[in-house]
């Protein structure tokens, strides 16, 4: 058995032990003299499609950079694969947080793509075949194929956002972490984005986290969803986490769930030490996609 | 030469002893080598955005050069020595955040043109180097020693090499920082290594056309080039072919110029030059508008 296959087989074992693919365990991270997080803890499973969901400023942008080893905790750790995370982990796919891509930029949607391969090796690199091919692979699998020859900056939000799910999922991750890739994204684009996210983490047994101020978008795609408000994360199917018990507990007052129409509405109670009564805590509300 | 071109349409274009002209030979040489670098360099000066950071270390590059005449030294070393110095500044300031980039520059850039003001005074005061201004501030390719090629090309395969190498790291963090890093990218090592790239890129600029010009030659032909076409390495190509063609119509409209009014005095090369860059770069966006024309006549 060769070095690779070894690695390949301890990750898959390692993957469908209790740690599951990512285990986040007692993140604290102070920033500024301020807890963005306080004792965080969650277990994703292969191919499971999480939402990490909490209002601006909740911590879910941290989240994501502890976990990508690029914001390191005062508190806990991190396991991907049942090991401690690596600056450089292949096993984890990233997409940013909405970024401004430069019109003229001389960048066209597939050599993103292909710079998802290797970027991080020195030289140019040579063509082939079978880089070639891949790129195209993925390019068709995000629905990417019919733009791939454009400018990357001239394509609408969800033609971008799919190239650069392209560009993370090329190199073949374990893990594909999202930072709120629904923001500023029409109703449709959102809903074909989330299809396709549930698609790959269903078909390929990729796990995927990501992050969003609005739940509604998710709920049908969710497998698990991760909570965070105050800094503190509940995590759990929809069901047992979207409770007025559970996020009354986490906000540290109450609130209520609402259910108007299908879509969830996480509103402040009517509480006596509630001093934020009547106003709704977390969320705008948004037409869920029928 | 001369002879090949007697008779020819070529001869009312080129004047007589153009190519048997030591001073030519080496501006052309020079002027290539210059114009190949500032192109691969200059594609992601304009894609990073950071044509102040390039025009700063050219400003720079201005104290160097005087401090060299001072010191009696090739003008070029001053260049190199002071642009790369004032990257290094720049980048420990922290050139590397998008919103301290400015400021870095700004504040190195205020420095180091004091010291070229303090410079270039004591040059024409102290040391009877009273061209040493605009050699400095404007160019004199025609007064480049032949001896200095090998320098000038051994700069210009340092700064190609480290762009090169840096290609995919360097491309992926100059589209977004954050992405890179997650990859593995050590975004800063690569930033500073573009930025080492770039000073010696300038400096090159600023032997052949002058401290206060070397800019146009980085930018303008890059943006020139990513009008024309939507891939990076093409856009490297096709702006050392127009810095290329910029310079040697230049130097050769140049050598011409010494039988223009006002007679026996030639026009400075970088002026031509420079405006050539200018020129490529208008009729750069034309491709574009009659696109965008026959479409909207396809369309109506």
């Amino acid at each position: 058995m060769g070095a690779g296959e070894r690695v390949a087989e301890e990750t898959s074992q390692a993957e469908s032990g209790p740690g599951g693919i990512l285990s986040v365990q007692g993140i604290g991270v102070r920033l500024s003299g301020r807890q963005v997080l306080d004792d965080v803890s969650f277990t994703i499973a292969p191919g499971e499609f999480t939402g990490l969901i909490g209002s601006n400023g909740a911590g879910k942008t941290t989240l994501l950079r502890v976990i990508l080893g690029l914001q390191a905790p005062d508190a806990g750790r991190v396991l991907v694969a049942a090991r401690p995370r690596s600056r450089r982990n292949p096993l984890i796919g990233y997409v940013p947080q909405k970024f401004l891509l430069d019109p003229d930029m001389p960048l066209r949607a597939r050599d993103l793509v292909a710079l998802g391969v290797d970027a991080n090796k020195l030289g140019v690199a040579r063509p082939s075949r079978t880089r070639r091919e891949s790129v195209e692979q993925m390019l068709a699998a995000v629905n990417a194929s019919a733009f791939a020859d454009a400018r990357v900056g001239t394509l609408s939000g969800g033609e971008q956002q799919r190239v650069l799910i392209a560009h993370a999922l090329i190199g073949r991750p374990r893990l594909l972490l999202l930072d709120e890739p629904l923001a500023n994204l029409d109703l449709r684009s959102a809903h074909e984005v989330v299809s396709l996210l549930a698609r790959i983490a269903e078909t390929q047994k990729i796990a995927v986290l990501i992050s969003a101020h609005e739940m509604n978008p998710l709920v049908e795609a969710m497998d698990r969803i991760v909570y965070l408000a105050a800094g503190r994360a509940a995590s759990g199917r929809t069901e047992e986490v979207v409770r007025a018990d559970v996020l009354s507990a986490l906000y540290g007052h109450h609130v209520d769930v609402l259910r108007v129409h299908g879509r969830l509405l996480v509103v402040a109670g009517a509480g006596e030490d509630s001093d934020l009564a009547g106003h709704e805590v977390a969320f705008p509300t948004a037409e869920h996609d029928p | 030469m001369r002879g090949l071109l007697a008779g020819e349409p070529l001869a009312a274009i080129i004047a007589s002893g153009f190519f048997s002209s030591e001073p030519v030979q080496v501006a052309l040489a020079v002027g290539a080598a210059v114009a190949i670098v500032s192109g691969a360099v200059g594609v992601f000066t304009v894609m990073r955005g950071q044509s102040f950071a390039g025009e700063a270390l050219a400003d720079i590059g201005a104290t160097g050069g005087s401090g060299a005449f001072l010191l009696g030294v090739g003008p070029l070393w001053g260049f190199v020595v002071m642009g790369i110095a004032a990257a290094a500044v720049m980048e420990l300031i922290g050139i590397q955040r998008p919103r301290g980039r400015d400021l870095a520059t700004g504040i190195v850039l205020g420095a180091g043109l004091g010291l070229a003001a303090l410079f270039l005074y004591l040059d024409a005061t102290h040391h009877d180097t009273t061209g040493a201004t605009v050699t400095i501030l404007f160019g004199s390719v025609f007064a480049i020693s032949s001896s200095t090629i090998p320098l000038v090309v051994a700069l210009g395969t340092l700064a190609l090499g480290i762009v090169v190498a840096l290609y995919r790291p360097l491309m992926l963090s100059t589209v977004n920082a954050e992405m890179a890093a997650a990859r593995g990218v050590p975004v800063r090592v690569v930033g500073a290594g573009y930025l080492l790239a770039l000073a010696i890129s300038v400096a090159l600029a600023a032997v052949t056309i002058g401290a206060i010009l070397s800019t146009a030659l980085l930018v303008g032909p890059a943006a020139a080039a990513l009008r024309l076409t939507k891939r990076p390495g093409r856009a490297m190509l096709a702006a050392g072919v127009i810095g290329m063609a910029a310079t040697w119509l230049g130097v050769l409209l140049a050598y011409d110029s010494y039988y223009w009014p006002p007679k026996e005095h030639g026009w400075p090369v970088s002026f031509f030059v420079v405006t050539l860059i200018f020129i490529f770069y208008l009729v750069s966006g034309l491709p574009a508008r009659w696109r965008g024309r026959s479409r909207c006549s396809r369309d109506s």
